[in-house]
């Protein structure tokens, strides 16, 4: 089972060492990971996505307030999660269909170069799942996904 | 006032009220170490090896319940300390370890003797510091030793470049620590409590399960108090030793892979087990599926990540034992009938008189569970008792008479061969006016041997028992029962140092035992020498460690016999 947790820590070198190494040191999987600083706090925010039964769950989460610089460990069901992925198509490839699908993912067309042309799309992990899918058609030379942001509702 | 990172470094242990460091100088610890050499508030003591001087920091810690402090080079230096902090960090024992470091402008350019110290130690420490500027440095020391011994405690490193210990700032030492991340829950729950004693009262089979948290929160007072008033039957891991003493009547003995027959028993068939800060460690469930079916489960700890971590948890309670039970104490007196569990005690007590914990004793041969119980009625009461790890520490766990907290020093978690002797002379510099002896084998001792030095030097007379069966004993014993036999690479008969002339090429004493009169005479004189003493007592080669809950089986399948296997 894949679930997202929301990790405040003090922003501090080597703290996001630390987190990794309790996850690595324990087995458990990263499936995602982002991490940026809180603005006008000494804090950061590290957004979490792994996988495990609600055990590994409860003890990842013990684990991590054994960490000196976690402040806060968010769990919840009521997550906004969204995620971000950017494909490169060839420029010979139907634009406007490739701009028309990245419109229904929250997207649009980020870059036309000479040869290539760049998509980026925020929406839900699911949802960019799907998108993936769905543009397979147009051969997509490179996919470039990122970790997922939460916030609770 | 301004002054040096490396003169900080002293002035914060002088506030730390540190009375001792064990360490070994090198490059990058140089500043401080010069500093060092002009105060005269706390001692130093110069181990052989970084090793060593964990381990006595640990050991002074165990003893004492004070913070131990090692002070480390950077590289090999920290490195060598490795396995003393990994000992530490297992059992949760406060310490503090400084280490030098190549300067912040060559971290990261494969210096002469850099390694990411930091990053080596991160799994293994409670939390560790790269100190990257002396204004921080005093903060940093005092956080650490508050981290150290405060919630569960642990140990905690401290990486100063050199730069950083040259460069200058004004000394002030903070009065007090508040972190915004890290609160150690003290109190359990009011609410969690009360639902605990509930279960202990409606309990028809409850048992006590006592782990080493009770004796790093100093709870051994108000546990033999509970058990005497309630008189439910209790079981000690190998870290709890002592807590209750040896004589307690409703004692059963220790509990797991080597424990008593009945501690095992009681464990398997209890309706309630009343874990107070023991972790449920595999040596002591055996196979967990199989483990404790029956029971409810309350679990104090002060590590909310121990509970529910192996077992599932009907009663989870965090906080410290020790302030816990002192909740708990007013409300299990009231209403609380000892007679309720007088069926169950009986059949505990059968199980007690059905298997003993016993060996069958020779005078051709010196069994090594009567050298151990013959040292319990030879020393002091109050004797500090250490051990390596191996067939010896198992022994020393079953049959010596412990009557106080903390007067076991082990390697519980790790099981870190080497670690009894200098564990050892820590004690014995942290309680000068205590008998410190060390159990060990013929493999174990060898580990850390050169340390007899250090025990010269500063004038700890520590006394090493060493239990020579020749062999590399705990696994020949798993080769003999698990490998049809096949003794590979633990017979050591051909390669024995002479330990007297060892002892003696060190500024020791030696003494060799073949016989129970030979014993009893070289630990008498080995009581008054006042030097590091070996004696190296030839026992019984071929003697297991018996009973044995065979690696992943259920407690109730037992080895109690020899004739079992």
């Amino acid at each position: 089972m894949k679930r997202v947790i929301s990790v405040i820590v003090e922003n501090e070198h080597g703290v996001l060492a630390r987190i990794v190494n309790m996850f690595a040191a324990r087995g458990y999987n990263i499936t995602s990971l982002t991490v940026a600083p809180i603005p006008e706090s000494e804090f950061s925010r590290m957004t979490i996505m792994s996988e495990g039964d609600p055990k590994v769950f409860e003890q990842i989460v013990k684990q991590l307030y054994k960490l000196i610089p976690v402040y806060k460990v968010i769990e919840s069901d009521n997550f906004i999660e969204k995620e971000m992925a950017m494909v490169k198509f060839n420029l010979d490839e139907p634009l406007s269909d490739i701009d028309a699908l990245a419109r229904c993912y929250n997207g649009s067309i980020s870059n036309v170069g000479e040869k290539h042309v760049v998509v980026s799309v925020v929406d839900r992990p699911d949802r960019i799942d799907n998108f993936l899918k769905a543009v397979k058609r147009f051969k997509p030379l490179e996919v470039v996904r990122s970790g997922v942001s939460v916030i609770e509702r | 006032m301004k002054m040096t990172g490396a003169r900080i470094v002293i002035e914060s242990l002088i506030k730390e009220n540190v009375e001792v460091v064990f360490g070994y100088p090198g490059g990058a610890i140089m500043n401080v170490y010069d500093e060092i050499y002009k105060q005269d508030k706390f001692k130093h003591i110069l181990t052989k090896h970084e090793q060593g001087a964990v381990h006595m920091a640990d050991g002074y810690a165990r003893a004492t319940g004070k913070v131990g402090v090692a002070f480390v080079t950077s590289g090999p230096g920290i490195t060598n300390a490795i396995t003393g902090i990994a000992t530490a960090y297992t059992d949760s024992i406060p310490m503090v370890v400084i280490s030098g470091q190549v300067p912040t402008t060559a971290i990261g350019t494969d210096a002469f003797q850099e390694v990411d110290a930091v990053g080596i130690t991160r799994p293994i420490t409670k939390h560790n510091f790269l100190v990257k500027d002396v204004k921080d440095l005093a903060f940093i020391i005092k956080e650490a030793f508050y981290l150290a011994k405060s919630g569960r405690p642990g140990p905690v490193h401290i990486d100063i470049p050199k730069n950083v210990t040259a460069d200058m700032t004004e000394f002030v030492y903070p009065e007090k620590i508040e972190l915004k991340t890290y609160k150690p829950n003290y109190k359990g729950n009011k609410r969690a409590i009360k639902r605990a004693v509930e279960a202990i009262k409606n309990a028809k089979k409850p048992v006590f399960y006592i782990g080493g948290g009770s004796v790093l929160s100093g709870a051994s007072n108000i546990i033999r108090e509970i058990v005497k008033t309630t008189q439910i039957p209790a079981v000690e891991t190998l870290m709890a030793r002592g807590v209750l003493r040896y004589d307690c009547p409703y004692l059963l003995g220790m509990v797991g892979m080597h424990g008593s027959y009945a501690a095992n028993m009681a464990m398997n068939d209890a309706d309630l087990i009343i874990s107070l800060g023991a972790r449920f460690d595999d040596r002591v469930t055996g196979k967990i599926d199989e483990f404790a079916k029956n029971a409810d489960i309350i679990h104090i700890d002060i590590d909310p990540s121990q509970i529910g971590k192996v077992v599932e948890t009907k009663y989870p309670i965090v906080g410290d034992v020790k302030l816990v039970l002192e909740e708990m104490m007013p409300m299990l007196l009231d209403g609380i009938d000892p007679n309720r569990y007088e069926e169950w005690r009986e059949i505990l007590k059968r199980y007690k008189e059905l298997y003993p914990l016993t060996y069958s004793d020779s005078d051709e041969v010196i069994k090594p569970q009567w050298v151990i119980q013959i040292t319990g009625e030879l020393a002091p009461e109050d004797a500090i008792i250490s051990t390596d790890v191996g067939q010896h520490q198992m022994w020393a766990a079953q049959f010596y008479p412990f009557t106080y907290p903390r007067q076991l020093l082990t390697s519980g978690g790790l099981g870190t061969m080497g670690f009894g002797f200098p564990a050892a002379l820590g004690a014995k510099e942290g309680k000068k006016d205590k008998v410190v002896i060390n159990f060990t084998g013929d493999g174990s001792i060898v580990m850390n041997i050169q340390e007899v030095l250090t025990g010269y030097k500063y004038k700890l007379p520590v006394i090493n028992i060493i239990l020579n069966n020749n062999y590399l004993g705990m696994v020949r014993q798993w080769q003999t029962m698990f490998y049809e036999d096949r003794l590979s690479e633990t017979d050591l008969s051909d390669v024995q140092p002479d330990f007297i002339k060892l002892a003696e090429s060190m500024g020791g004493r030696g003494f060799t035992a073949k016989t129970k009169e030979e014993f009893e005479k070289a630990f008498n004189e080995a009581l008054n020498s006042n030097a590091v003493c070996f004696i190296d007592v030839q026992v019984d080669r071929r003697e297991d460690v018996l009973p044995m809950v065979p690696p992943n089986s259920p407690l109730k399948n037992m080895l109690v016999f020899k004739e079992d296997k």
